[in-house]
């Protein structure tokens, strides 16, 4: 299969590659899929007072696409408010990295893992967790 | 050194130059029909016919009128499998393979199922081998066909086949073997090793894609299979299709150089893949598959845990290698040989097949090894399983969102 120049350059030189102390109140942690699957995602966040995401780090287990499509998940996730984060949609994604049909489920965990730290962090400040459409998959 | 390395020779092999000389005059000089009676050309192209045939069945210890020309493994096993069937189906109508052959084999015995056949599929043990007492249990006298690969190749595995098929006989049932990866790679003899059909194909060999053989025991039973396709009645009857001369001619070259050199390249193949064994299970939690004291020589299938196959050939991209089964891949499902195994889909998922051939250097072993390794290492800085498994987690504790 070939890949998309930006999802070699993604895969290459991955952006925010990392962890965040996952027991601060500031950081929200999403852990999303599942080894037997082949991919699994851990994307976390810094939110500042302002609910701001000031920082982003990502480690994936998985293939190219999915390790791009976290990674380019935490570079649009910096300087983002949580609330314009939830708004990130699988298919911008799959846009910007020109993800063949194949590779959308990778997209969607990276969807699934933005959701799942902001609720992370919502959910450690004593806030709801925003409902989301569980029908990707 | 040529970028990429290929290192998937169980997938397809170049072919060797020697092998293409010989069959370049067959193309457009000596483009005769060896169906042809009545003239110089039909002769011509029947007496290379005739060579090649002789080299093929040198090769395997058989007589050359045992040797049917396909096109290819595939083929020869839908020959030998259904042909087996349909022939002596008043005989019985139960025949035993086992859950890691080859697809050839797997989807012709779903098809002759639809026609009435009763399958037994053996499991594996861990190593790949299959279990002699399981399948002198699974055989009954309505036992028609055991049909049991040489050589695995996805893990390079070796059946005891002469054991195998001592059970067979003794029941009454012929053994059929695919042998696609081990002829010409490890000595094999239809009569020591006890083979009353067996299939084998050029490309892997070092010879043209398009052409194969399929053995078949004159002597000692004298065994027959129903034609599959209706012609002209080549072959003996059992293979009808004008014959791919040129194909046929290459198949028998690369058949005599295996013959010649096997020995020497055996040795040399194994050697290169240790080294690359023993360098990359250094890394840890990397696993080799499959039994190593029966296998082929130049097969290498090693899981590295926590690092996802389809993402680590992305990053050893100038290797060619291959994660899962190469001809199932496309599904992205893991490999059903690596599962019969007993493998968890995870470390199914982190296998790498390295397949070292002819024309593998050693220079090009100390590349793949380096690339692997950092590869590796490149790709588990990346994983939350490696950083988890570091952290001393257990990662069955954790609930895991299927998807």
């Amino acid at each position: 299969m070939a890949y998309s120049d930006k999802v070699i350059d993604h895969y290459t030189n991955p952006r925010n590659v990392g962890t965040l102390d996952k027991s601060s109140s500031k950081v929200g942690t999403g852990l999303v899929g599942a080894p037997e699957c082949g991919d699994v995602m851990r994307l976390q966040i810094e939110v500042d007072d302002n609910n701001v995401i000031t920082d982003a780090k990502f480690k994936t287990f998985g293939c190219g696409s999915a390790i791009a499509s976290s990674s380019l998940a935490t570079e649009w996730l910096k300087g983002k408010s949580i609330d314009d984060a939830m708004t990130i949609d699988n298919m911008d994604i799959v846009e910007e990295l020109a993800l063949p049909p194949v590779k959308i489920h990778c997209s969607v965990l990276a969807e699934d893992a933005i959701k799942a730290a902001i609720n992370d962090y919502r959910v450690k400040n004593g806030l709801a967790p925003i409902e989301t459409e569980k029908s990707h998959h | 050194m040529n970028i990429p390395v290929y290192l998937d020779n169980n997938a397809t092999t170049p072919m060797d130059p020697r092998v293409l000389d010989a069959m370049v005059p067959y193309f457009v000089q000596k483009f005769g029909n060896a169906a042809s009676r009545n003239h110089a050309f039909g002769w011509v192209a029947e007496e290379a016919v005739d060579y090649a045939r002789e080299q093929v069945a040198k090769l395997i210890g058989a007589n050359e009128k045992e040797i049917i020309f396909t096109s290819g493994a595939t083929e020869s096993d839908n020959l030998a499998i259904k042909g087996v069937f349909e022939m002596y189906k008043d005989k019985g109508n139960h025949v035993i393979t086992a859950v890691t052959e080859h697809k050839a084999v797997l989807d012709t015995c779903k098809h002759i199922e639809k026609l009435g056949a009763r399958v037994t599929y053996l499991p594996v043990k861990e190593d790949g081998l299959i279990d002699l007492a399981e399948l002198e249990a699974a055989m009954t006298p309505e036992t028609i066909l055991v049909s049991i690969m040489y050589g695995n190749n996805e893990i390079g595995v070796i059946q005891p086949v002469k054991e195998i098929s001592a059970i067979a006989h003794k029941h009454g049932a012929l053994f059929m073997t695919d042998a696609t990866q081990a002829v010409g790679k490890i000595p094999v003899d239809v009569n020591a090793d006890g083979i009353d059909l067996l299939a084998l194909s050029a490309h892997k060999m070092y010879g043209p894609k398009g052409v194969g053989a399929l053995y078949v025991r004159r002597k000692g039973p004298r065994v027959k299979v129903t034609a599959q396709m209706d012609g002209g009645g080549h072959e003996r009857g059992m293979r009808s299709g004008t014959l791919n001369v040129p194909g046929i001619v290459g198949l028998g070259k690369a058949c005599e150089l295996a013959r010649l050199e096997m020995t020497e390249e055996a040795a040399r193949l194994s050697k290169l893949r240790d080294k690359l064994e023993s360098a990359l299970t250094v890394l840890e939690e990397s696993y080799v598959n499959g039994n190593v004291e029966h296998r082929l020589p130049h097969v290498a299938n090693i899981s590295f845990k926590y690092v996802e196959g389809e993402g680590l050939m992305m990053a050893m991209k100038d290797l060619a290698v291959s994660s899962g089964s190469a001809c199932t891949s496309a599904s992205l499902e893991p490999s059903y040989v690596l599962k019969s195994l007993g493998l968890s889909d995870d470390l199914a998922h982190s296998s790498i097949r390295f397949g070292l051939g002819r024309f593998t250097t050693e220079e090009e072993i100390d590349y793949a090894i380096e690339v692997t390794k950092r590869s590796v290492t490149h790709l588990r800085e990346l994983s939350p399983l490696w950083e988890m498994f570091k952290e001393g987690i257990d990662l069955n504790s954790i609930e895991w969102a299927e998807h």
